[in-house]
């Protein structure tokens, strides 16, 4: 289950994020400067990927800073 | 046939060409008239800042020739010009300038043609050829404000038309992208000529709008001279032309913490990345003065990418009243720029005075 979610984040991330490699618990918004077009973008995909509402007190960077992050909030999301 | 719409809720034409534009049938190799009333019209909405466009079935490289001709190509955007259906050719104009249909009107000779139209878009004002001389003063077709920026509109869509296309033919990662547009973004104090595109900006602007309130031009001149507020109003450009004054922030200045009341930008920068610049700004001069920076916002369901963007800006939950959430930055962190824009700052000591006072 968590590895389905780990590799479809990282699908996606792979288009916007220009780089060789990152791993799963590397941080995607230390090295840039964060673009907010980029944010939304990645909670809709989030959301419609996984049919998960978003909601405004959900949107703390560290829910989405990596893979692994991304997935835990997601399978927090799912389960409850 | 009259529909009745807001005063000022037309922000698109789109123009028939046979027995509308002109007098006689392109194709046929008629003796064209061109039609007085319908140029003078075309102007004169171009001066309003209305959009324009062409929905004819023709051949298009004969019409086009034609409209080169008579020096009046320039005005139209994205014309459609083909076998389809027209009310498809409104579809796709609407889709290219991404606003609403209900802002849009048509104008055509043939009853059908209209009637086809708003077959599909009942929202549509569709207009009889025959009453192009009145136009001009119908209500509909009145902006409630006409400034510098409306003048320039059509420019500035041509731009981004011109940059569109290098866009999508651009190959390699976004920022390289943005860093080829020479983008230069200003942020300045707000001066008494920046008021009527400021409340222009306000009314027009939904989306990137931190909470919807709209301001007057009058309220708006009480904040940029009252000691107790700062407006700022930003501006871009970048190879193609002149983006114009393209948004602003409100500060509430108390000792001890500065409130964001107000933060907008216009859609058409929505991918420039340079809405984060300004409030990147913001966060580093109030840590500068030591100064805890609030930010409220009015959640909807249109502004959520505003909500979105303080927050991944770092900024977090402080609390909620009657629908009003305020929001604080709380980290202490500078907040770094990008480096594919030049960035023009207000000159420094801005925010000094108050500190003084």
């Amino acid at each position: 289950m968590s590895q389905a979610i780990v590799n479809t984040v990282r699908q996606f991330l792979e288009e916007y994020i220009r780089v060789e490699k990152f791993e799963n618990d590397e941080n995607i918004f230390a090295k840039k400067y964060v673009n907010s077009l980029f944010a939304m973008q990645l909670i809709l995909f989030i959301e419609k990927s996984f049919g998960i509402k978003v909601e405004n007190e959900d949107l703390d960077i560290d829910n989405f800073s990596s893979v692994n992050a991304i997935t835990d909030f997601v399978s927090s999301k799912s389960t409850v | 046939m009259e529909k009745t719409k807001a005063p000022g809720q037309v922000k698109c034409v789109v123009w028939d060409l046979d027995n509308t534009l002109w007098d006689g049938i392109l194709i046929e190799q008629d003796e064209l008239q061109l039609s007085q009333s319908a140029v003078d019209t075309i102007k004169e909405l171009d001066r309003r800042g209305i959009l324009q466009s062409i929905a004819s079935k023709n051949d298009h490289d004969l019409a086009m020739q034609k409209l080169e001709q008579y020096n009046l190509a320039e005005y139209f955007l994205y014309p459609q010009i083909n076998w389809g259906t027209k009310s498809q050719s409104v579809s796709n104009i609407a889709q290219s300038l991404n606003i609403g249909i209900d802002t849009f009107a048509f104008i055509d000779d043939q009853p059908f043609e209209r009637e086809e139209v708003l077959s599909c878009h009942p929202e549509v004002l569709c207009i009889d050829s025959l009453d192009i001389p009145q136009i001009i003063d119908m209500p509909a077709f009145m902006p409630r404000f006409i400034t510098d920026e409306s003048v320039k509109r059509r420019g500035m869509y041509l731009n981004d038309i011109e940059r569109n296309k290098v866009e999508q033919s651009f190959e390699g990662p976004a920022d390289e992208f943005l860093a080829s547009l020479g983008m230069v973004f200003k942020i300045e104090q707000a001066k008494e000529v920046d008021l009527k595109r400021m409340e222009e900006l306000v009314a027009r602007t939904n989306q990137l709008n931190t909470t919807g309130r709209i301001y007057s031009y009058e309220e708006l001149d009480a904040f940029r001279t009252c000691p107790q507020h700062e407006l700022l109003v930003c501006s871009l450009q970048d190879k193609y032309g002149e983006y114009g004054k393209i948004g602003l922030a409100l500060l509430a200045l108390c000792p001890g913490g500065w409130t964001i009341k107000a933060f907008l930008m216009s859609c058409r920068v929505m991918s420039r990345g340079v809405g984060s610049i300004f409030l990147n700004y913001l966060i580093n001069e109030s840590i500068e003065q030591r100064q805890t920076l609030y930010a409220e916002l009015i959640p909807n369901d249109r502004n959520r990418m505003m909500y979105t963007t303080y927050r991944f800006a770092g900024f977090s939950i402080y609390s909620e009243d009657a629908g009003v959430e305020t929001l604080h930055y709380s980290s202490g962190a500078r907040q770094g720029y990008p480096e594919f824009v030049n960035i023009e700052f207000p000159a420094s000591g801005l925010f000094e005075s108050v500190k003084a006072s």
